[in-house]
């Protein structure tokens, strides 16, 4: 497959970010009050995320890696600035409805996220159809929820109304909690809907990076992203003066990074036990 | 000599009660309350019944059958709860909104979480409480006698007066199945006589109410008022036949007597404090919220096991 396709239809299906990776749940759940929300949110999402991911991507060699979160988030600022005026001069009435969410969309998880785990080691072009990805699949996401509740909720889509559901309206699907069933819901759909396909012999491959890992307990998501080796040139040379102090220690990064690092340092303590079994299977070689 | 010596692991003493046994006693139980309810408010009120407990039995079956699970329609527990259900429901109300709560009581609330057994909230009032969002005008739309009327702890909640016996007996505006005082008691007395719920959850609650209104409403110890906040709501039926759900309320003896504790300072707090007269399907199901909790900090000590003294934690930086 293209990868240009291939990272769109990543975005899109595989690792869709609201039905799948579970990011940006705040905006998710709060402005799907509607289709129009739901669309007007994700689309100005994407715009943003485009735009910093091919700025990320550009700097990407210029960007020290020790500052790079606060140089990620001047970058999504300035755009989602750009966006929040554009926005407010040219549809007023749905900059009002979304509120404060457009200027959060800095702190938004999916564009810090990408910028992290994907534009800051890929090339432009390869960033821009990440971004499109990403984006399109939040956009389908946020405008699905909205729809559903919209629906359900006030008997209309995309303000156009529904005659049959004049009188049918349950306005919890308005409210706060409505969000959650229907996210719920949803999530549940699309993950039978990839059993389904599983067990016809299309097997997805699973979700790559930290993002599908139990990130709970891990308190370096941030440096989480087969990082390891950079950071170790980046990091200046110790002053010999210093010596003294604890050189920082870089292992524990390797450790997060399952690549191949790892398992040398596991392979060069010698302490793993799987060695013992190793010698019976050589002997028992030998013997037959 | 092996057909002679049975060898089974435990249990050996077995019971005759299982669910539906239990669940036939609940229903038994609600019947007076649900036929002066039918009586009370006309062959709407029977309607409703019925339409909540077809939509409840059917919506189970239909969940199980789509899901390939074993079909559990026989224990009779959807039934209860269409039957709850339909009791919490104003008779005005209309037939798809009864359906509407009827499905998410059962789908959401109960099958979604394992089924019976595995709800943490009562499917009943989970259904109640929906309703009681999405349909706010229906479901506080109470007539009497064809007349739109205020519920009792309405009228209390803005100064008026009411007639006691009316609220014994049950002649006055509400829901289906919460108006008679004395019928909600006659069934709570058979279920207690069964053997099917003990006194402590109802207890602890409607003393810890009492004790609430006492203190805090202003009133003082005025019985009129606290007898007209008893009988004038939802709080006995609550009481009785909601907060006693095995599923969801506390198994430990001292857990009980704090879920009573709960149940009634939480309606409290929201009858009187609270802008809605009536505050006890969100106590009950927030107390539900709490049950995990509850049955945590009191579980009782073994026979001969000596609590163990909290050692100090010794933190990992020192």
């Amino acid at each position: 497959m293209n990868k240009y396709i291939e990272r769109i239809y990543n975005g899109v299906w595989k690792e869709n970010p609201t039905f799948v990776l579970m990011l940006g749940m705040c905006p998710t759940l709060a402005v799907t009050t509607s289709a129009i929300n739901g669309i007007g949110m994700g689309l100005s999402t994407t715009v943003v995320l485009i735009l910093s991911n091919m700025m990320i991507s550009a700097l990407r060699n210029i960007i020290p890696d020790r500052v790079r979160m606060p140089a990620f988030i001047v970058v999504v600022a300035s755009f989602v600035t750009m966006v929040d005026f554009l926005m407010q001069g040219f549809v007023p009435s749905l900059y009002d409805s979304l509120g404060i969410y457009i200027p959060l969309i800095v702190v938004n998880c999916i564009i810090l996220g990408r910028a992290e785990s994907y534009a800051s080691k890929n090339p432009i072009v390869e960033s821009m159809f990440d971004g499109i990805g990403m984006g399109l699949g939040f956009t389908i996401g946020l405008t699905l929820i909205g729809s559903v509740r919209e629906i359900l909720g006030n008997g209309s889509i995309f303000d156009v109304n529904i005659a049959v559901l004049n009188d049918y309206h349950i306005t919890l699907f308005g409210l706060a909690p409505g969000a959650f069933f229907v996210l719920s819901i949803l999530v549940a759909l699309m993950n039978i809907v990839r059993k389904k396909m599983e067990e016809k012999g299309k097997p997805l491959p699973p979700v790559q990076g930290c993002l599908a890992g139990d990130c709970r307990t891990c308190t370096l998501s941030s440096g989480c992203t087969g990082k390891a080796t950079i950071t170790k040139e980046v990091l200046p040379p110790v002053n010999p003066k210093d010596v003294a102090k604890p050189v920082p220690d870089t292992r524990i990064e390797v450790e997060h990074t399952s690549n191949t690092l790892n398992t040398i340092d596991v392979e060069k303590s010698g302490s793993d036990s799987s060695y013992a079994d190793d010698d019976i299977v050589e002997k028992g070689k030998e013997e037959s | 000599m092996s057909d002679l010596l049975h060898v089974s692991s435990s249990p050996h003493v077995r019971a005759k009660d299982d669910t539906s046994r239990i669940m036939l006693y609940v229903i038994i139980a609600l019947l007076p309350t649900s036929l002066f309810g039918i009586f009370n408010f006309g062959p709407r009120a029977l309607l409703l019944i019925l339409v909540c407990i077809f939509t409840c039995v059917i919506s189970e079956f239909l969940f199980e059958k789509i899901t390939k699970r074993k079909v559990t329609v026989k224990d009779l527990s959807a039934v209860v709860t269409g039957l709850l259900l339909a009791l919490n429901l104003p008779h005005t109300l209309p037939i798809w909104q009864a359906v509407v709560g009827s499905v998410f009581a059962i789908v959401v609330v109960k099958m979604l979480f394992g089924g019976l057994g595995q709800n943490f909230m009562n499917p009943a009032l989970g259904g109640r409480v929906f309703m009681l969002v999405s349909f706010a005008a229906t479901m506080t739309n109470f007539e009497f006698d064809g007349v739109a009327s205020a519920t009792p702890l309405a009228m209390i909640k803005s100064g008026e007066s009411v007639n006691t016996l009316d609220l014994l007996i049950g002649r006055t505006g509400g829901t289906i199945g919460e108006t008679s005082t004395l019928f909600v008691l006659i069934g709570a007395i058979i279920l207690i006589l069964l053997g099917v719920i003990d006194l402590t959850i109802p207890g602890a609650y409607i003393v810890s109410f009492v004790v609430f209104l006492v203190l805090f409403s202003g009133h003082g110890f005025d019985s009129n008022y606290i007898v007209a906040q008893l009988c004038g709501g939802g709080l006995m039926l609550g009481a009785f036949f909601m907060a006693t759900d095995y599923v969801t309320s506390p198994i430990t003896p001292m857990g009980k007597v704090l879920f009573g504790i709960c149940l009634g300072v939480l309606t409290g707090l929201y009858r009187i404090f609270g802008n809605s007269a009536e505050g006890v399907s969100y106590a009950i199901i927030f107390s539900n919220l709490l049950v995990p909790l509850i049955e945590k900090i009191t579980i009782p000590r073994a026979f001969g096991i000596v609590r163990q003294k909290k050692t100090k934690e010794v933190k990992a930086n020192e």
